[in-house]
């Protein structure tokens, strides 16, 4: 399906794009750089516009290696429930021709932050007893925090990939860790203190999370997960652009630009 | 033991537009006023390159943190009621500003039945029509009383917009001008059209040009940039109460805002309100704040506990069908629609905002006609382009698996090719409904939560089957390729969205209502609560009815200062109320 050419994408022109941004001209002008040679997909990427004006291109050789120091657990204490970790959330993001998956976005290390933040540890929530099971399975109702939920969830997945398969979950094809993933996604895996689909429903919603949240959370390396979806990322105005009766297709920009 | 503090004319707990408004008013009348919100200091400068979906959006940034309070929430009578624990399953605003910073902004007006809907609908159907169980109520005001209201809450706040062609009479046309038509919503409109109905653009609380209210406070123009719900805006370009009411409270000197405030208690001697106990949360230090009048107008959960627990006012008893305070629990109801997903042609979805879009009022309680329906009264729909976030909005056809290689492939397909449209119906109450203490868990104070019992019932199975079928038609004409139709849930999931009301509602009559029209406590002359508690029943998008009821109440709180106090209202049965009240 994702062959279909969409007639009416619609190619700004330089000086288009300066006017629709009035508002921050400004940093337009800084947030436009993109190298197209350092992304996966080219013929997706077939209609982004190369801005010859870009003078601060936002993915030169210096930030990216910046950016790497990120490529280091702060969560997980164990490289095996990480690997664990990496193998599932790729298959429920998988690379294929439109770019990268979960590992390729760093999917694996954003959530690995997010589990050592107030988030992982649930410091906003209500957690006080007693904990009663419930007939929702959509609703929180453990008294483990969701990295602890992880941890459970995570060695299940490698016991039983060991007992069924005779290999450590990530060493297992896809197909076998499809079927692991699906039995807790339908909730018959037993689990502590968690039921199997609160640890699924958890892993899942993360694993987006970290495709499509703004890169400055660790995810969505390179903005890539917006570029495949053409989404432009925070900008500053619209309001010249909305009425378009074509889509407009804009270089995704960051919080880091945006701020700044 | 709490530290006592001076007297002021007015303490008013929470600083929403509910809050907000009567505290620019007393204070801008030259009273003294105090106003308590448990959450942070916020301004404008907050929220600028606050475009964050995962902080906002996912993480609930601007939501209250449930480690302090929550509520307790079940299905039925008899059961056990469990925590609701984390910020995805209820979303209930705190910080300066409250709900009113981050809703989406649509200002629709109630409909003339809605205020009087038991005599509206008793009139055209009988009284038959009515099903037992359900606590259909008048307000005790009418459209016509609450007119002038509005258009004050809209001129403060200034209101984008169009009139309705189906709607109520309007004294004046809206402040700003409507939001623009993007081709969306244009093949919405001229489906809609072609149909037979009514389209008009949403009125906005994304207000579309530069604008100065009556107060001298500016609203910057919307930029489309698609960050509102959930969301402080970057541009100052919403209405919402730190644009508005709260820096024209703060100009007068006479307003004074105490932050990480949280009420406790409303001190209450038997007939009347004393003031206000609160714990100061960065210290820890525990206040009482007497005043002249008390205003509670924090969040509906907010109003209905603060009462059960200082005791004011008589707890609903749901076998008795006695008592007033949690009756009429309402606005957790189904909402639906169909979402369309073309092949051929893509939208510019990353663009919107909160309330930008179109919708019409031909099936609403005011133009359907229920006789040969299994439902009372109708619902909105709407077309809306709010700007799609890329983590909140990854939408597959039907049969399409929620996670890996297919699910990634079509998500991508489809992220900017695929359209909404919704049905909204109103809420209303029922005697099975209703919200009171919990009997198990606590904040925490180590004060009671508040327990939520909810049951959806045939009634908004029914109003939301046939929403879903009209807006399927139209998506039909939009010509869809695909046409996915929300299911209708058999039972309430316990998730508490931003549309709850009820459980401190107004009416003419002490028996079945808690307040009178100006949001006056019939058991407690100086204690007026404001807010969506006070709705009987809930019409979709209430902040505007809400913001004109605050006004009303602010009308009513100066005039019972300025006058000999006693009841604004006179009641309709004999029920020994406040003034009359010996015990």
């Amino acid at each position: 399906m994702t062959d279909k050419k969409d007639n009416r994408t619609h190619k700004m022109s330089s000086d288009d794009k300066k006017q629709a941004y009035e508002p921050s001209r400004r940093k337009f002008v800084k947030n436009t750089g993109l190298v197209i040679g350092g992304l996966a997909g080219g013929s997706l990427l077939g209609g982004l516009v190369v801005d010859m004006n870009n003078t601060e291109p936002s993915n030169t050789t210096a930030n990216i290696a910046e950016d790497s120091y990120r490529e280091a657990r702060m969560f997980f204490t164990r490289q095996e429930d990480f690997n664990v970790l990496e193998a599932a959330t790729e298959r429920i993001y998988p690379e294929n021709k439109n770019g990268p998956g979960a590992i390729g976005l760093r999917v694996p290390y954003f959530i690995d932050g997010q589990l050592a933040g107030d988030f992982g540890s649930n410091r906003k929530d209500y957690m006080i007893g007693p904990f009663k099971e419930n007939k929702y399975d959509h609703l929180y109702q453990t008294r483990m925090n969701r990295g602890e939920v992880f941890i459970e969830g995570l060695r299940k997945m490698n016991v039983i990939s060991k007992d069924k398969y005779d290999v450590d979950f990530h060493d297992a094809d896809g197909k076998q860790q499809d079927t692991i993933l699906q039995s807790f996604d339908n909730d018959e895996i037993e689990l502590e203190g968690v039921s199997s689909k609160t640890f699924f429903n958890l892993l899942r919603k993360m694993t987006i999370e970290g495709a499509y949240s703004d890169p400055l959370y660790g995810g969505n390396k390179d903005m890539q997960g917006w570029k495949m979806r053409e989404y432009p990322g925070p900008r500053a105005a619209y309001s010249d652009l909305i009425e378009s009766e074509e889509f407009v297709e804009l270089d995704p920009i960051s919080l880091k630009d945006y701020q700044s | 033991m709490s530290k006592k503090l001076d007297k002021v004319d007015v303490v008013v707990v929470g600083t929403g537009f509910a809050g907000g408004i009567p505290s620019a008013e007393l204070a801008k009348a030259g009273y003294k006023v105090v106003g308590l919100e448990r959450g942070k200091e916020q301004n404008h400068s907050d929220f600028i390159g606050s475009k964050d979906e995962l902080r906002y959006a996912s993480r609930k940034g601007m939501m209250q943190d449930n480690s302090i309070e929550t509520l307790t929430s079940r299905s039925e009578i008899g059961e056990e009621a469990f925590p609701i624990r984390t910020q995805d399953e209820v979303m209930v605003g705190t910080d300066v500003g409250g709900n009113s910073v981050h809703w989406s902004g649509v200002s629709k007006r109630f409909f003339g039945i809605d205020f009087e809907i038991r005599s509206k609908i008793i009139e055209r159907y009988g009284e038959d029509k009515i099903p037992e169980d359900m606590f259909l109520q008048d307000w005790g005001i009418t459209y016509d009383e609450m007119e002038k209201y509005y258009d004050k809450f809209e001129k403060t706040v200034g209101t984008s917009g169009e009139p309705d062609p189906l709607g109520e009479v309007r004294s004046s046309s809206y402040p700003t001008a409507p939001t623009v038509e993007t081709p969306g919503i244009r093949l919405f409109k001229e489906s809609a059209e072609t149909l037979g109905y009514h389209p008009y653009q949403l009125p906005s609380g994304n207000i579309t040009e530069h604008y100065e209210n009556p107060d001298g406070q500016t609203i910057n123009a919307c930029m489309y940039c698609s960050f509102c719900e959930f969301y402080g805006c970057d541009f100052g370009a919403k209405s919402d109460p730190v644009a508005t009411v709260i820096p024209t409270a703060l100009e007068t000197d006479n307003y004074e805002l105490r932050t990480n405030a949280h009420a406790r208690r409303i001190i209450y001697d038997g007939k009347k309100a004393k003031g206000v106990l609160y714990v100061d949360l960065k210290t820890g230090i525990e206040y009482e704040q007497p005043a002249e009048v008390v205003v509670l107008a924090g969040y509906v959960f907010t109003n209905n506990r603060l009462l059960m627990l200082s005791e004011i006012g008589e707890q609903y008893d749901p076998e008795t069908k006695t008592g007033v305070i949690g009756k009429n629990s309402n606005g957790t109801n189904t909402a639906g629609g169909v979402r369309g997903f073309f092949d051929e042609q893509k939208f510019n979805l990353a663009m919107g905002a909160g309330a930008l879009g179109a919708g019409f009022s031909d099936l609403t309680s005011e133009y359907i006609d229920n006789t040969d329906l299994d439902f009372i009264g109708g619902g909105d729909v709407e077309f809306r382009q709010k700007g799609s976030g890329p983590i909140a909005t990854n939408y597959v056809p039907k049969g399409t698996p929620s996670w890996g290689e297919e699910f990634k492939e079509q998500s991508l397909f489809y992220a900017n090719r695929n359209l909404s449209i919704s049905f909204s119906h109103p809420s209303y109450g029922w005697s099975f409904n209703y919200m009171d203490l919990d009997p198990n868990y606590t904040d925490a104070f180590h004060d009671p939560l508040l327990r939520v019992t909810h049951q959806i019932t045939e009634q908004d199975k029914n109003v939301a089957k046939y929403g879903i079928e009209k807006c399927a038609e139209i998506m039909e004409e939009m010509g869809a390729d695909i046409i996915d139709k929300d299911e209708v849930p058999e039972k309430f999931n316990h998730n508490y969205g931003p549309a709850t009301a009820g459980g401190v509602v107004m009416g003419d009559d002490p028996e079945t209502s808690a307040i009178n029209n100006f949001s006056q406590m019939w058991d407690a002359e100086n204690l007026f609560v404001i807010g969506a508690s006070a709705l009987p029943h809930r019409p979709p998008q209430a902040t505007v009815t809400v913001g004109a009821m605050a006004y009303r109440a602010a009308e009513g709180i100066e005039k019972y200062l300025k006058d000999d106090g006693g009841l604004l209202v006179q009641a309709k049965n004999n029920k020994e109320v406040a003034h009359v009240n010996d015990k």
